[in-house]
């Protein structure tokens, strides 16, 4: 076969696999209930939190006929202040969210970035997230109460490990915890792991005397018998999971990682109203239901203003933990 | 046994098996376009799949899988351009091979070591899958770290000609490994305050500008200069000679990537680069090495594809995902309400066995795939060189960017190519240079992880038997030449003396 030929393969190739990705959604006409062409930023990499998020959203919003073409594409980096940056960019746009939790809260600090999340246009807080106090089966801890005791008595002896980078839910919840029972943050031996997969590896092997991370990747471990959960971070105790609260065991703390969506500062009130409506009718479809069923999540929805306070407070309670680590 | 046979009949279904060649069509096209790794295509094929039943699903995810392993090693031969990061040690011997008129060759030794690999690697899976799920957590930071060390010391081996020039270009390659946020304590290294260098420099960024973009700026500054001609395309099958000198590296090559695939943070660079220098340290043939020595493209292609199988017996047996992909598998898992783990196996036994068949009969498409394809591809390389150097770069670019959607990892691309553009004038060695990127962020973590976890003392790094033993290895390659000096004949010490001094000046 001719070079001609080979080149014309590759060409079409390239058309037939990069082309439909690049292409933009067109504005159709449609019913006027529905919201038209939206794009979904998500400021991690595809299969992370906020990418299955924003995915299962938007399914449940085209499988309840709210929404028509939404285009979920990713754009990670910096903990998803490379993504934030692009949204705070683009001022005024109502066609854009953006999916995003605590972790890059935290993020803003420790990578200095220069927009803050409260540059964004709150839409809605959709879900939370627990986190669990974890401990491999034989462990000498039982009871949170006997791990604060050994913490105390030696915090370089006792490791904490966490899926997450400093900054991170993983990384601040032990450190509110250490926070809470008097140890000085500069004492906690935090290692961090490469999300919850390799945290659980290393606490199955004992590499580390406990891990904190979400509770999604445990359950398995946890119904083999394999993990013991000392506590959980939230309010509440975790249907499914025996153990108490933190706040029963005597820790004065409440922590969940949560995620919402924001959209770009700067758009108009009707823009606005539109997505906090959309993504209200969205957390009343069975789809979304299941949805949450499905992956473990709590439904946590709060819209528009009620998320902004939230918002806000989240910021100053990550900004004061980083600031004690010289984070921020 | 009877459990495999019957994932067998599962997966031979006419719509799974409609559903595995997918996959691999799929898998193999990612794997040859830049800038798609699998892991992405799985992410965007998630939601498609929601209407599937699992098994299916799965079966074209392991498809895919497999593919992009295939696949990836096709553009690192032809044109030196990894697609992905298991791919990039495939270029080191591959590319040389292809510019001598070997592409068919090169390819074929990859598409059959892949298969091997992956043929073996799902094997280990069945037999092996809950003694590995009980020791590959036992593998710490320690034990890595020496595993890191030891990888340094088969550095030597890459360096080339001239030592003081290899390690120059490490140091480049270890500093850009550095580039990024540490990891640790969250504080900025070498990024300038830029967000887009927060996450650190991905290594295929780095190999795709110091091989193709450096080469491709090179060949154009000697254009002129040199008369051109099309590069030779020789005879496609792999010569009784080739078999005979790839056949072991094959099998080799599983050895060294099936544990690593396993253990937490394992990935492919690093035991497809180790399968490498194994491969010249056993080569009868060592001065080919760095010229297209087939041996260094079976061994690590078939330890990447071994490696992938030993990924999916830790993300199967403990829900822990060692690399993207399998990262991405697990979160799919969970959508269908699967939890991957311990009870997995009796929880959901149908869905395992059909997988783990699907794989064997995912990785006999692939090979017919790619086997016949081997000498088409190879033809691309008779695109005049100005055409070809300008796809390449057109390649390139579309990889870089495609990643992020993001220009600045396209600038970034061509400053590191420039960089590879000086580093060839002035003779540096580019290997070394990758290797640092992989090796260091690698060795730094994992060291700092060891530390972290002993409070400092250095006695961290030594308290696992595995990690002691890794170290009496070191010690003895380090010194095995001294050793050897005094073994079979022992000369005077002076005179041993005035030759070592000799050979440090």
């Amino acid at each position: 076969m001719s070079v001609k030929v080979w080149v014309a393969v590759a060409t079409a190739l390239l058309a037939v696999l990069l082309v439909p990705p690049l292409l933009t959604p067109g504005a159709d006409s449609g019913e006027t209930s529905q919201v038209r062409s939206l794009r979904v930023l998500v400021p991690n990499q595809p299969g992370g939190g906020y990418d299955i998020t924003a995915r299962t959203a938007a399914k449940a919003m085209e499988d309840a006929d709210l929404l028509r073409n939404a285009e979920v594409f990713n754009l990670p980096g910096a903990g998803g202040t490379v993504g934030l940056g692009r949204t705070v960019g683009e001022r005024g746009n109502g066609k854009l969210i953006m999916s995003m939790g605590l972790g890059v809260v935290g993020a803003v600090y420790t990578n200095k970035s220069p927009n803050s999340l409260l540059d964004t246009t709150p839409i809605a807080k959709l879900i939370e997230e627990p986190d669990i106090v974890v401990v491999p089966k034989d462990s000498p801890y039982t009871s949170m109460q006997q791990l604060v005791d050994a913490w105390k008595a030696s915090p370089g002896t006792v490791q904490v490990g966490g899926g997450s980078a400093p900054g991170g839910p993983d990384h601040l919840a032990p450190m509110l915890i250490a926070k809470a029972v008097g140890l000085a943050p500069k004492d906690v031996r935090y290692v961090p792991y490469d999300g919850g997969g390799e945290l659980l590896a290393s606490v199955l092997g004992g590499k580390i005397a406990f891990g904190v991370s979400g509770v999604g990747e445990y359950r398995d471990q946890i119904q083999a018998g394999t993990l013991r959960v000392l506590a959980v971070t939230s309010k509440d105790r975790i249907a499914g999971i025996d153990a108490p609260t933190l706040k029963e065991s005597g820790v004065d703390v409440e922590f969940t990682n949560w995620r919402g969506i924001v959209a770009p500062p700067g758009i108009t009130q009707t823009d606005r109203d539109k997505l906090v409506d959309l993504l209200q009718r969205m957390q009343k479809t069975p789809q979304w239901a299941e949805a949450l069923q499905r992956n473990g999540w709590t439904d946590a929805f709060a819209p528009g203003d009620q998320f902004k306070t939230f918002l806000e407070n989240e910021n100053k309670r990550v900004a004061t933990v980083l600031k004690d680590l010289g984070l921020a | 046994m009877e459990q495999l046979l019957n994932g067998f009949a599962t997966a031979l279904t006419p719509t799974h098996l409609l559903l595995a060649a997918i996959g691999v069509l799929l898998g193999t096209a990612i794997g040859v376009l830049p800038g798609i790794g699998p892991a992405m295509a799985v992410a965007l094929l998630l939601p498609v799949t929601y209407g599937m039943e699992p098994t299916g699903a799965f079966i074209m995810f392991a498809g895919i899988y497999y593919g992009g392993m295939f696949g990836g090693s096709t553009t690192s031969i032809l044109l030196n351009t990894p697609g992905e990061s298991a791919a990039v040690v495939a270029a080191f011997e591959g590319n040389p091979m292809a510019r001598k008129g070997r592409g068919a060759q090169a390819l074929a030794a990859a598409a059959i070591g892949h298969f091997t690999g992956g043929i073996i690697g799902t094997l280990l899976i069945v037999l092996l899958a809950p003694f590995v799920a009980k020791h590959a957590v036992d593998i710490g930071a320690p034990d890595l770290f020496a595993i890191m060390v030891l990888a340094f010391i088969a550095v030597t081996s890459v360096l080339g000609a001239s030592r003081i020039r290899g390690v120059a270009s490490l140091l480049i390659g270890l500093t850009l490994g550095l580039v990024g946020l540490d990891e640790m304590t969250g504080q900025q290294r070498l990024t300038f305050g830029s967000l887009h260098l927060a996450d650190g420099i991905d290594i295929v960024v780095v190999a795709v500008a110091l091989f193709a973009v450096g080469e491709a700026l090179w060949v154009a500054a000697h254009l002129r200069r040199k008369p051109f001609e099309p590069i030779p395309v020789g005879r496609p099958w792999l010569s009784r000679a080739d078999l005979k000198r790839t056949w072991k590296p094959w099998l080799r090559g599983p050895a060294i990537g099936f544990p690593f695939g396993a253990i937490p943070a394992g990935g492919a660079e690093i035991p497809t680069f180790l399968s490498y220098v194994t491969e010249k340290r056993l080569s009868k043939h060592k001065d080919e090495f760095g010229k297209g020595a087939i041996e260094g493209v079976a061994g690590p292609e078939s330890t990447a594809s071994a490696s992938a199988a030993g990924t999916l017996v830790t993300m199967l047996t403990l829900g822990l995902p060692t690399t993207a992909v399998a990262a991405v598998m697990l979160a799919a898992f969970q959508q269908y309400g699967i939890q991957p783990g311990p009870l997995l196996f009796q929880r959901e036994s149908g869905l395992v066995w059909a997988l783990i068949a699907s794989l064997f009969i995912g990785l006999t498409l692939l090979l017919v795939l790619n086997l016949p394809l081997a000498p088409l591809w190879a033809k691309l390389l008779r695109i005049p060189r100005p055409y070809l150097y300008a796809g390449i770069l057109f390649f390139a670019s579309v990889g870089a960017y495609a990643v992020n959607a993001d220009i600045f990892d396209l600038l970034l691309m061509f400053v590191i190519g420039l960089l590879g553009f000086g580093m060839r004038r002035y003779g540096l060695p580019v290997l070394p240079a990758i290797i640092g990127v992989i090796l260091g962020p690698a060795a730094e973590q994992q060291m700092r992880r060891s530390l972290q976890l002993s409070d400092g003392s250095l006695t961290g790094l030594v308290n696992s038997p595995m990690a002691i033993i890794v170290y009496v290895v070191v010690l003895i390659i380090v010194f095995f030449p001294l050793i050897k000096k005094f073994l079979p004949k022992p000369t005077p010490p002076a005179a041993s003396e005035v030759e070592r001094e000799k050979v440090d000046a």
